[in-house]
């Protein structure tokens, strides 16, 4: 027997009992569309989260100054001055490092004209909003320049330029801080708030130097932030930058640092982790149903050789073979579920699309998931479908032929 | 001289008539409901080419299972079966599908058609074991059915046909594969007179015209009185009259 005579039988035969057919192969459509809407929006939440992790600048290094213990008190971290710019230019020479930004950071009191407004001023370079991936919204940042010559210039974020300037435009004005008129080069994108609470929009942003020499009158720096080639060097560059900075602070063998690392890109690696887990959960459930659906076609299969057992008989007198037979029944098998699994996608495609457009919910619908839920499908229906079959198949003729 | 009659001599050289059935020593027992039954007690039998057998016997004597070992669906626990010069008691099962595929056709008390399935399709059924292309096989379905007098059915339904009919599509399906021994069990059981002495005339003529082998198994005496030659079935054990 070709392949085209029994694939024209199996159609035909499971053409004459449509109903049953369609309800059939509805358990394996359920099963392969949840698949794929419930993998998609797993991996849209994966991806929503991966998107937010990388606005917060994932694969960077925070340090900060330590606690010091003098005479039996240890003070809180970031309490000592230990922390230079120097430390700051020599792990930007760490293999891996692609751009640090030392920073310090102060309260201030903002005048422009008739209004005040108190907040935060940052002394950084011009690496900070390339490390932070912080765009400006409009004007432009300071240079290299700038912080050499420790110039009398800044740069607002959305909140200070709101209060201070409300609609009109802050570039080219001047804000008075402690007494030192400062040039407005440019305002900053909106950030938001941070994971903890704090608007990281009411800032204002000075050079480095400026902010050391001329409103706090200090050397040493509060923070240095890294950006490293990529959340796996970033655990090499940590290790690096602790050995270079306990050699540079002459910390002894038994001492204790006097500086703290803080890893983002392990926050951002949980956080991925456990996105990439729920949609396996996800995906799991949902095969689950495709399972259900799968057994639902060796039970109808089972019916159907009952049903058929005269049939099979027949067929047998008039020369099929065992495995003609088999054949016979696993294609009818085989094309339920892959029938089922084709409208699956579809209806599992629509639905995530759906969901998309009237939820806002994000999805992603990713080409490896069709792939799985179809020829998981496909197996489906050789697996639930082959004991059927061989049942059919091992019938003997004339029990078969004899059968009421 | 008919198609298929040309098609034969063309098949077979021509010489005495050919050993179609040749059964030796055939015994067969099988176990019913606990209970053994020596359906065969040693039967010997041949038929040749161009004969026209019935064998009688009254219900349970064992013309049924006879009918299965020689129509390739049973074996037998003891003796020898040659089909056309085939040892068929030592094949498998694929191979004796093929011999009942390609050396028989079937006719069954009730018909035995694919239910739900056309004339034609019903009498191409066996060509698609045979591995016959599909143009091919509706055009020798077809060819056979009117040849049978069905030209205006062939896409009925069996359940839309008359008895007759039905057993006319199944003499068709048997025939189309051209085999060389027809086997029909009780053709006309489930026939009025009128109809199973048409059915009855027609399996002559196509022993007569077309020289096809018959071996027709029967418990009436006036079915079996229009073949050339009777055997009755008694307890197991052939009484050749």
């Amino acid at each position: 027997m070709n392949w085209a005579a029994a694939l024209q039988l199996a159609l035909k035969a499971l053409w004459r009992n449509k109903t049953r057919a369609m309800l059939t192969a509805l358990g394996v459509i359920i099963g392969v569309a949840s698949v794929i809407a419930m993998v998609a929006i797993g991996s849209g939440a994966q991806q929503r989260i991966a998107e937010q992790l990388a606005s917060m600048g994932t694969n960077t290094l925070v340090i900060r100054p330590g606690s010091v213990t003098r005479g039996g008190v240890r003070t809180g971290a970031g309490t000592t001055t230990s922390l230079t710019r120097a430390d700051a230019e020599a792990i930007r020479d760490i293999p891996g490092v692609i751009a640090i930004a030392p920073t310090v950071r102060t309260g201030v009191q903002l005048r422009y004209r008739g209004t005040n407004w108190g907040t935060a001023i940052e002394g950084v370079t011009p690496d900070y909003i390339s490390v932070k991936s912080w765009p400006l919204a409009e004007g432009e940042f300071f240079t290299e320049q700038h912080v050499i010559s420790a110039a009398h210039v800044c740069v607002l974020g959305q909140t200070v330029a709101r209060e201070l300037f409300g609609l009109s435009n802050p570039i080219g004005e001047t804000v008075v801080m402690k007494g030192m008129a400062c040039q407005v080069l440019g305002v900053l994108s909106e950030k938001g708030a941070t994971a903890w609470g704090s608007d990281q929009d009411d800032s204002v942003f000075a050079p480095l130097t400026t902010v050391q020499r001329k409103i706090m009158g200090v050397t040493h720096i509060d923070r240095v932030e890294v950006q490293t080639a990529g959340r796996e060097a970033t655990y090499q560059v940590m290790k690096d930058v602790t050995q270079l900075l306990r050699y540079r602070h002459r910390i002894q063998e038994e001492q204790a640092d006097d500086f703290r690392i803080y890893n983002r890109a392990e926050l951002a690696k949980t956080s991925e982790e456990s996105a990439a887990v729920f949609t396996w959960l996800l995906g799991s459930i949902a095969s689950v149903s495709l399972l259900v659906g799968g057994i639902g076609i060796m039970n109808i299969m089972l019916v159907s050789v009952t049903e058929r057992t005269r049939e099979i008989g027949i067929r047998m007198a008039l020369g099929a073979r065992r495995r003609d037979i088999l054949w016979q029944f696993l294609l009818e098998a085989m094309l339920l579920s892959v029938a089922g699994g084709i409208i699956g996608i579809f209806l599992g495609l629509g639905g995530a699309l759906g969901l998309a457009q009237f939820s806002n919910f994000p999805v992603s619908i990713t080409p490896w998931s069709i792939i799985l839920a179809f020829s998981f499908a496909g197996l489906v229906g050789v697996f639930f479908g082959m004991h059927p079959a061989r049942k059919a198949s091992r019938l003997q003729p004339i029990e078969a032929l004899r059968y009421e | 001289m008919s198609a298929m009659q040309k098609q034969m001599q063309k098949e077979m050289p021509k010489q005495s008539p050919k050993e179609v059935i040749n059964i030796q020593g055939l015994h067969k027992t099988y176990v019913l409901d606990g209970v053994q039954v020596h359906a065969l007690r040693g039967i010997d039998l041949t038929l040749h080419q161009g004969e026209y057998l019935a064998i009688m016997g009254p219900s349970g004597s064992g013309k049924s299972t006879l009918m299965n070992i020689i129509g390739c669906l049973d074996v037998p626990d003891q003796g020898s079966y040659w089909l056309n010069g085939q040892d068929v008691t030592k094949m498998h099962s694929d191979a004796l599908a093929q011999v009942r595929n390609r050396e028989l056709g079937f006719v069954f008390q009730n018909f035995n058609l694919l239910a739900r399935t056309s004339a034609v399709e019903n009498v191409e059924t066996p060509l698609i074991y045979a591995g016959v292309a599909k143009a091919e096989r509706r055009r020798r379905a077809i060819d056979m059915l009117q040849r049978l007098g069905l030209a205006e059915r062939l896409y009925h339904l069996p359940n839309q046909l008359s008895g007759g009919q039905q057993q006319r599509v199944a003499i068709a399906r048997a025939l189309v594969t051209r085999p060389s021994l027809l086997l029909a069990d009780e053709p006309t059981g489930n026939m009025d007179s009128a109809t199973s002495a048409e059915l009855l005339t027609l399996l002559a003529k196509l022993n007569l015209e077309d020289g096809l082998t018959i071996a027709l198994i029967t418990h009436e005496a006036d079915v079996a009185a229009k073949a050339q030659r009777k055997v009755t079935l008694i307890d197991g054990q052939l009484e050749h009259n």
